[in-house]
């Protein structure tokens, strides 16, 4: 169990290796919130530390997150290695965010 | 089928303040148009018309109002929807520049959904954008479109209410369109009418192989509207309605006559037309129908008046050389721009459309006379119940801009009475005139009738129509046996009347001549006797001169006579009196000397 995870750990280190994100929130929001502890859970168990994230509330940043193209919230944006990917939801689907991020669980 | 429906208002309640759409005909039906600071729930299916509704609602507010507004697109790319209106003369371009703000808000299909979102971010962006734009108008287009992402009714009704307490919040004015599909599948958004407080569905639907638009309001919060399908046409300004018209008839009519064209028809209907009103021309084909309308609307061209010409199933071309050949100039009226030439194929669209089109035209061009020919055309697509309440309504509002209309019917036989089986115009038109074919004696000529005229006198004879290189005209009258002579039977009659008074205007020359003759052989005979008369009277004073010369020498040949011989002048003492004895108390002395006198004074002259 600990060596796979070990395993699990270097091999999602390589491939994921300077992940960088940004999650767009609206405030308080319950999808914003609880977009916020389902990207959390996913990082914890698969990035530790190897990522970045910024978290944009768009409310407080309206014109910015129109300049960004997003529409909806949350919304998800993998922006670095690429291919860069745009996720939108509250990330409750972990199979498809792990997909969409090409973290291989 | 249309009613007048009153919404379960108070009649206290103070009524609710409406923002005009600007969409011709709509702003009548829903009675001023959509409710400030709420939503409008546009339904449709495909294609029918309700990006153009909400985006022409948001360019008038623009345009007019000089009201910002924010267009969101959930289906169309800005580009693409800016593109679709290039045939509306809204000039989109320049306004989604300053005045209209387009959000592409379509997710792209690479885009992974993971699990449920909502609007709140978007909502928030829209609320910073509406405050740095001063925005008052508000369009989800295609709400649906990004709500099925969700999948979820509940999820679906929750956004939907978020939409509208953000728009009760931001005090916004907002148009929110959604699809349905008619028939065979159910409405998904059937809640979305029960939220929102005014919900106005289009359709588009075949009828006898005609495509028509249709627009309803089928529900309005708080207020009164019509009820009723009402039909669309898209022209170059837009989208249009064909309201209804009021059900009190309230037409001016006016007294002043106009010129039918020809003189003889003028006086055949008392004096011409009067302005504002519909006449119907009817006659089986070739009966010279269009010419006699052109005549019509050439006169009036030459008045300087604008006019609309709209044929139907005949190009304006061929018209324009048809009518050369018999006198009738359009083309200078068409180049000058007091004649607007509009020719529809009437298999295309329904009589309704029709309708809508014509309106249009008359808003662009201003006519004081509309000219329609062949309008039975109309009956030819989307059947005849409808061409019937078109032909109603046609001259109704043309009443009611004081338009004078003139339309052509196609009879089906001689019988003018088949046509008011058609589309019983007869009923509502001021005048009627008919044409008809008169088969006498080897010969087909054209004779015309006036049925009836309103208001006027109107002659009841029936006469011929001759059309020749100067144009239509009527026939001289003559009558044999009781009946109008027409053709070579006019011509014969014609030629005789004219032998006949060229025979009696040479008897009569010849007769003045005489008489002539006879006054001068007078007037010489005067002249001689009066030159006798002349002559006699000088013989009688060189007579009585003559006589007075001898009596006056042989006087003075004696006082001659009596100074040679020293003797006394006869009449001295009277000529010279000495005692103061009365002048004149000698006569004949006196006598002498006035005598004397008289003589001196003709040989002075």
């Amino acid at each position: 169990m600990r060596r796979k995870k070990t395993l699990a750990k270097s091999l999602g280190s390589r491939l994921t290796a300077a992940l960088v994100m940004r999650l767009y929130v609206a405030n308080s929001a319950p999808n914003s919130l609880l977009a916020i502890a389902n990207l959390q859970i996913i990082c914890d168990e698969f990035l530790q530390d190897n990522f970045k994230l910024e978290i944009v509330d768009v409310l407080e940043e309206p014109l910015r997150a129109l300049a960004d193209g997003i529409l909806v919230t949350p919304s998800l944006a993998k922006l670095a290695p690429s291919p860069i990917a745009k996720i939108v939801g509250n990330l409750s689907d972990k199979s498809s965010v792990m997909r969409a991020l090409g973290i291989r669980g | 089928m249309k009613t007048i429906k009153t919404a379960m208002s108070s009649p206290n309640a103070p009524p609710l303040s409406k923002m005009a759409t600007g969409i011709p005909g709509f702003d009548d039906i829903s009675l001023g148009g959509i409710i400030p600071n709420r939503a409008t729930l546009v339904l449709g299916g495909p294609g029918s018309g309700k990006t153009v509704f909400s985006l022409q609602t948001l360019v008038n507010a623009a345009r007019e109002r000089n009201e910002p507004g924010i267009f969101v697109a959930f289906e169309e790319t800005a580009r693409q929807i800016i593109d679709n209106t290039t045939c509306f003369n809204w000039g989109l371009p320049a306004l989604a520049k300053k005045k209209i703000f387009f959000l592409e808000a379509q997710l792209s299909p690479d885009v992974v959904q993971a699990g449920e979102f909502d609007l709140s971010g978007m909502l928030g962006m829209l609320k910073a954008k509406k405050e740095a734009m001063g925005a008052r108008w508000i369009v989800f287009d295609g709400i649906d479109v990004l709500l099925t992402l969700l999948q979820n009714p509940v999820a679906e009704m929750r956004e939907i209410y978020r939409i509208r307490d953000w728009l009760a919040q931001n005090r916004m004015n907002a148009i929110i369109t959604a699809k349905i599909e008619d028939g065979n599948r159910t409405i998904n958004y059937g809640f979305m009418q029960f939220m929102m407080d005014c919900v106005i569905r289009l359709s588009r639907r075949l009828e006898h192989g005609v495509s028509l638009h249709r627009l309803q309001i089928t529900k309005y919060r708080g207020s009164d509207f019509v009820a009723g399908e009402y039909p669309v046409n898209f022209g170059i300004s837009g989208m249009e309605v064909g309201a209804p018209e009021p059900a009190e008839i309230k037409h001016a009519a006016s007294t002043e006559r106009i010129s039918i064209g020809f003189e003889r028809l003028d006086t055949m209907l008392g004096g011409g037309l009067f302005r504002g009103s519909s006449t119907l021309i009817t006659g089986v084909p070739g009966t010279s129908k269009t010419t006699l309308v052109s005549k019509f609307a050439e006169a009036a061209c030459r008045r300087g008046e604008r006019t609309l010409f709209v044929s139907f199933d005949e190009g304006a071309e061929p018209i324009m050389r048809n009518l050369a050949s018999v006198g009738i100039q359009f083309r200078p009226h068409v180049k000058s721009g007091l004649l607007r030439m509009y020719s529809a194929r009437t298999e295309s669209t329904g009589a309704e459309d029709h309708l809508e089109k014509l309106k249009m035209l008359i808003r662009e061009h201003r006519p004081r006379y509309l000219v329609i020919d062949p309008f039975s055309a109309i009956a030819k697509a989307g059947g005849l119940a409808a061409a019937r309440a078109v032909a109603n309504r046609l001259i109704y509002m043309a009443k009611d801009k004081g338009i004078t209309v003139m339309l052509t019917a196609i009879s089906e036989g001689d019988d003018p009475q088949s046509e008011a089986t058609e589309l019983q115009i007869s009923m509502v038109a001021d005048t009627w005139i008919h044409l008809s074919y008169i088969v006498r004696s080897g010969e087909r000529n054209r004779a015309l009738t006036i049925i009836k005229s309103r208001g006027t006198w109107h002659s009841n004879q029936v006469r011929e129509l001759v059309l020749s290189e100067a144009g239509p005209m009527l026939a001289d009258v003559y009558t044999a046996g009781g009946e109008v002579l027409m053709g070579t039977l006019r011509w014969e009659k014609e030629t005789e009347v004219k032998a006949t008074k060229k025979q009696r205007r040479a008897d009569v020359d010849l007769k003045q001549r005489e008489l002539q003759f006879a006054e001068a052989d007078i007037r010489v005979r005067i002249k001689a006797l009066e030159l006798d008369l002349q002559r006699q009277r000088a013989e009688l004073e060189l007579y009585s001169s003559d006589d007075e010369a001898r009596t006056l020498s042989s006087s003075e040949r004696e006082n001659e006579l009596r100074r040679m011989r020293s003797a006394d002048l006869t009449g001295r003492a009277v000529l010279t009196p000495t005692n103061g004895k009365p002048k004149g108390a000698n006569g004949s002395g006196h006598g002498v000397n006035g005598k004397k006198s008289r003589k001196e004074a003709r040989d002075a002259s």
